[in-house]
């Protein structure tokens, strides 16, 4: 196969794993080793700069980094490196003085609807530039869904006004309790862009018989929740049903606990393993009582005189017909649940009620806003989408993500430059070769496997809806995590000049990477390597021939990281060097830094 | 070298063997030797045959001398028995272990210092003997452990690396072990293991004395212009006779190259060594003309390697002193000891006539 072009940043980029899967391409690796070494303010740093909410997403954060993790493939678990953020975030101290300060104005205007992560993370990438940025929330604060769905067990508000406050200090001009209700009259007033970053806020309702006459006692889950967040909801009956399987049903299951709901149940038409809530949402479900009952489609309320007594469910099982799920019925009795309250969390959905048709903004046959992947800019050159609004219900770091992105357009856009064109991505490689077999990174591998956060104790944690369940990583704890980490940064890098095919790096690699062999396509090549080279998404690292005519192929699959090939390569053919990728950033193109 | 033990993770795709075992089962401590040193690579095509023969670790005696190569035994099979003897006296130790327990698997591991200097007498006295060992002197034409001097394999007119020549005459293993009438003789490369593992391989099965010596460059002391064993110079002047496959049992005997290209060979034990001939002219059963090949291509500065001469039907110390059939630890006090009856009647043995 051709050589490996490993001047690429992709090429090296995609090795650390968890950076590639990162939305917001944090730099993972670099902020785990200032956690080892003490130094959680840069480490906070670091996050700050790629994913702007660090004491929120080491909380919250759906962590795609987590199952592309390399220590998941080389033993069972991968690092906690969500939980990691957080030891950063808790122990960080005072870093006031680190954060950017408002730039001097340019004099353009920029109108951000919405006060969540996608529109904070504009705000805080324009207004260091200079420009004047609005933002307008229907809600009484900033933060949106962090603050009006996610409980408050789960994120301390206090860690949420943190770091709104860190974007709030930039002085944007803030229009909170005020919602948008025309595109076009906003468009109307003198702003230069116009970024939409208004979520993803109607909750899907269920429509069965008894509906209606039992409405009083059956929620809307994201409603319910955002009530209980401001304080209106403050009890729910002792008995409650969730319906849906999704990260919301788990928020309200575990809410409905803390506000007297003694038999709470989910129930999900699907099955356990199916269902779309993270692994660990359901455990800690799981962990305060909460049972799920699965394989249940709701048929009808059942009430007296309309108030609520129950649920009936039909039981069902799933059938696979051409590795496509069909669920059908079981052919059992149906199953009634009696209860007090009803929680409906069965999927959520985007709603422009306040966008107008004639406005240039184009929707395409599903509502939805025709909005370009990389430029985030809609068919009006002038209005970008991000977050939830842009393309679905996701997640916080996406939301982040796409701000980061839409802010470069925004940016490129009121400075004439092309927007389609993206500023390149930043690579510095450094040789951390310091003697012999010394690294200036810690190239012990440490074998213990993931280490679990403490919990608060149910009896405490059900009591109080805004004790923070999770205790999080003392720094003890975080220092054992952090040297799990296998440093996948520290790349091995292959000089084939310097190479005189001795085979010490072959013999001494632990895990089979490396291997010198007769060159081949790809797909022949992986059946011939020290160990096969079955996992398809991971690269192998290819060299020009060598001497004898052979070519080194390594797999980077499960590479440690470990540096051996390099402390026993005799000529430094092999060198570890640290890759610090930079995803550029608004104003990126305009500045040196 | 390294400081820190290797990581024990491993492949989760790793082939495992008859025993449930992976190659790294049959590795031992992390190498203190020098980065890059041919030894190291002999050390791995010794866990590799260990792991592909489906070896029981606890089986294997390896028994060594002094200097680099004589340290690597404690770099395989750490689940083995080892001695590390003085300089030279390996053989020795090697003949009275395999004496006393004949049931093991014997790895005797030398240098070109230790055998064909100090140990050169220990040496030929082992194989003449028919000791069922496989003997591998990891040749590198100095005494790597001492900083580079000559040793008795260095071709005349080869150069040091503080620039002297050699004018002694070499030793060469390979005629020495056939003039001393060993019945397993090969040379390789440590540099090319598709050629090494499977003569190991057949070395360890053969049931005799089984010799092998494995040019390997010292990266510290004689890899540079001059030597004649370097990287280059031995690629350069590598002349392979065969190449061969080692297969155990006789199912599955089934060529798949052209007759006269390949032959297969079946050994006492039903094994089969099958020789891909690169030089169709070269018969390792024929030990005369083997000696003289070798001979004759060392005149033309080319080094010979392959498997370059065997015998199918060895014979070993035991058979020759038709001592008991069981290992001594095996036997009881009364079998050991029979008394001084049984000693009387032995030394009257010897009084008659
Ligand atoms: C119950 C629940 C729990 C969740 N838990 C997690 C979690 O643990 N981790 C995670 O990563 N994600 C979680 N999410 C998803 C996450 O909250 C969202 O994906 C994310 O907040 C989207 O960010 P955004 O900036 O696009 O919009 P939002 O955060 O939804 O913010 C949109 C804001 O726009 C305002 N707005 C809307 N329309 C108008 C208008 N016309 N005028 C003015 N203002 C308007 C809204 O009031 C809101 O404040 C959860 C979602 C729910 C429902
Ligand atoms: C009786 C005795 N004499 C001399 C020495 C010094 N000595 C140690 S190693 C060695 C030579 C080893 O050469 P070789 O067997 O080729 O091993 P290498 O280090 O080259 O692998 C010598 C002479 C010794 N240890 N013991
Ligand atoms: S081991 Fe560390 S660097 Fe590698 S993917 Fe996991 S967290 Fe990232
Ligand atoms: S760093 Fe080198 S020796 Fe270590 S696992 Fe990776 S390729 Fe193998
Ligand atoms: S250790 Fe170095 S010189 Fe030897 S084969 Fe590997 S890369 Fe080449
Ligand atoms: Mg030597």
């Amino acid at each position: 196969m051709s050589p490996t072009e490993s001047a690429t940043p992709d090429y090296w980029h995609k090795v650390v794993d968890c950076q590639w899967a990162c939305p917001a391409h944090t730099p993972v690796p670099e902020y785990i080793r200032l956690i080892a070494a003490g130094r959680y303010a840069d480490a906070y740093m670091v996050n700050w700069h790629s994913n702007v909410f660090p004491g929120v997403l080491g909380r919250t954060c759906d962590r795609p980094c987590e199952p592309a993790c390399r220590r998941g493939r080389v033993e069972e678990q991968p690092v906690a490196i969500c939980r990691l953020k957080r030891v950063a975030a808790d122990n960080k101290g005072e870093i006031a003085e680190r954060l950017p300060k408002a730039g001097a104005k340019n004099g353009k205007r920029v109108a951000l609807v919405g006060a969540g992560p996608a529109s904070l993370t504009v705000a805080r990438d324009l207004l260091p530039l200079g420009y004047h940025v609005t933002i307008f929330d229907g809600d009484p604060k900033a933060g949106g869904f962090m603050r009006t769905q996610i409980p408050k067990f789960r994120l301390p508000e206090a860690v949420l006004d943190e770091e709104v406050g860190f974007i709030t200090r930039l002085e944007p001009e803030l229009k909170l309790g005020r919602r948008i209700d025309s595109l076009k009259a906003l468009l109307a007033e003198d702003f230069d862009a116009v970024f939409v970053g208004s979520g993803a806020p109607r909750g899907r309702g269920l429509d069965v018989p008894g509906r209606e006459e039992a409405a009083a006692n059956i929620h809307i889950g994201i409603d319910w929740l955002a009530s209980v967040s401001f304080g209106h909801t403050t009890s729910i009956g002792k008995r409650v049903l969730v319906l849906g399987g999704g990260n919301t049903a788990m928020d309200c299951c575990r809410t409905a606990r803390r506000l007297g709901g003694e038999d709470v149940r989910v129930v999900v038409r699907s099955g356990f393993e199916e269902m779309k809530a993270s692994p660990w949402e359901k455990e800690d479900a799981a962990h305060e009582g909460i049972p799920i009952h699965n394989f249940l489609v709701p048929k009808a309320v059942t009430h007296e005189g309309g108030r609520l007594t129950g649920m009936v469910f039909e039981k069902v099982r799933a059938e696979y017909t051409n590795g496509k799920r069909a669920l059908v019925p079981a052919g059992e009795p149906d199953v009634h649940m009696a209860c007090d309250d009803i929680l409906v969390a069965i999927g959520q959905e985007n709603a422009f009620p306040w966008i107008e048709g004639d406005c240039g903004v184009e929707f395409d046959r599903w509502a939805m806003p025709k909005v370009d992947e990389t430029t985030f800019q809609s068919t009006n050159p002038k209005v970008f989408f991000g977050g939830d609004a842009a393309f679905g219900p996701k997640n916080i770091i996406w939301a982040v993500a796409h701000g980061h992105g839409a802010a470069v357009s925004i940016d490129r856009f009121l400075s004439g430059a092309d927007i389609a064109e993206r500023p390149p991505v930043a690579m510095a490689m450094t040789s951390q070769k310091m003697g012999i077999h010394e690294w200036s990174y810690d190239n012990d591998i440490n074998a213990a496997l993931r280490h679990k956060v403490p919990h608060l104790e149910n009896a405490i944690a059900l009591k109080d809806i805004r004790a923070e369940v999770e205790l999080g990583y003392d720094a003890k704890l975080g220092y054992a995590e952090a040297r799990r980490c296998l440093n996948c940064d520290v790349q091995t890098v292959f000089a084939p000049k310097l190479c005189i095919e001795c085979d010490a790096c072959v013999d001494i690699c632990p895990m089979d990477c490396i291997t010198f062999t007769a060159d081949g396509p790809e797909q022949d090549l992986r059946t011939r390597l020290t160990a096969p080279a079955v996992n398809l998404e991971q690269d192998l690292y290819v060299s020009p021939a060598l001497k004898t005519g052979r070519i080194m192929a390594k797999d980077e699959d499960v590479c440690l990281h470990c540096g051996l090939c390099a402390e026993r390569c005799p000529t430094g053919a092999w060198d570890m060097q640290k890759t610090l990728i930079e995803i550029p950033q608004a104003g990126a193109s305009c500045q040196n830094r | 070298m390294s400081y820190l033990a290797k990581p024990k993770f491993r492949h989760k795709g790793l082939e495992q063997n008859a025993l449930g075992f992976t190659h790294r089962d049959y590795e031992g401590a992390i190498s203190t030797l020098c980065a890059g040193c041919g030894h190291d690579s002999i050390s791995a095509a010794l866990i590799q045959a260990c792991f592909e023969l489906d070896i029981e670790p606890h089986r294997v005696a390896k028994l060594s001398g002094i200097g680099c190569s004589s340290k690597t035994p404690d770099y395989l099979l750490g689940q083995s028995h080892g001695f590390n003897s003085v300089h030279g006296r390996m053989p020795s130790v090697l003949t009275g272990a395999n004496l006393a327990n004949r049931e093991l698997i014997y790895l005797g591991i030398s240098g070109d210092g230790d055998s064909a200097s100090i140990g050169i007498g220990q040496f030929v006295h082992a194989v003449r003997r028919g000791v069922n060992m496989m003997y591998v002197c990891e040749n590198n034409g100095v005494y790597g452990l001492t900083k580079g001097q000559f040793s008795a394999t260095a071709d005349t007119g080869s150069k040091s690396k503080a620039g002297g020549i050699n004018a002694d005459s070499p030793i060469d293993l390979v005629s020495l072990a056939l003039i001393a009438g060993a019945t397993f003789v090969a040379r390789s490369f440590s540099g090319d293991k598709t050629q090494l593992v499977p003569l190991l391989k057949a070395g360890i099965a053969h049931k005799g004395a089984a010799v092998i010596d494995v040019v390997s460059p010292c990266i510290a002391f004689n890899n540079h212009a001059g030597s004649t064993k370097s990287f280059d110079f031995v690629r350069a002047h590598n002349e392979a006779v065969n190449r061969l496959d080692f297969l155990e049992g006789r199912e599955a005997i089934k060529l798949d190259q052209a007759p006269g290209t390949v032959e297969d060979v079946v050994q006492h034990d039903g094994s089969v060594i099958r020789l891909h001939k690169i030089r169709d002219d070269y018969d390792p059963r024929d030990r005369v003309k083997a000696m003289d090949y070798l001979q004759q291509r060392h005149a033309a500065g080319e080094m010979v390697t392959g498997l370059l001469y065997l015998d199918p039907e060895p014979r070993d110390l035991h058979a020759g002193l038709n001592t008991v059939k069981a290992p001594l630890n095996r036997l009881d006090e009364r079998a050991l000891c029979p008394g001084a009856a049984a000693l009387t009647a032995l030394n009257d043995e010897y009084r008659a006539g």
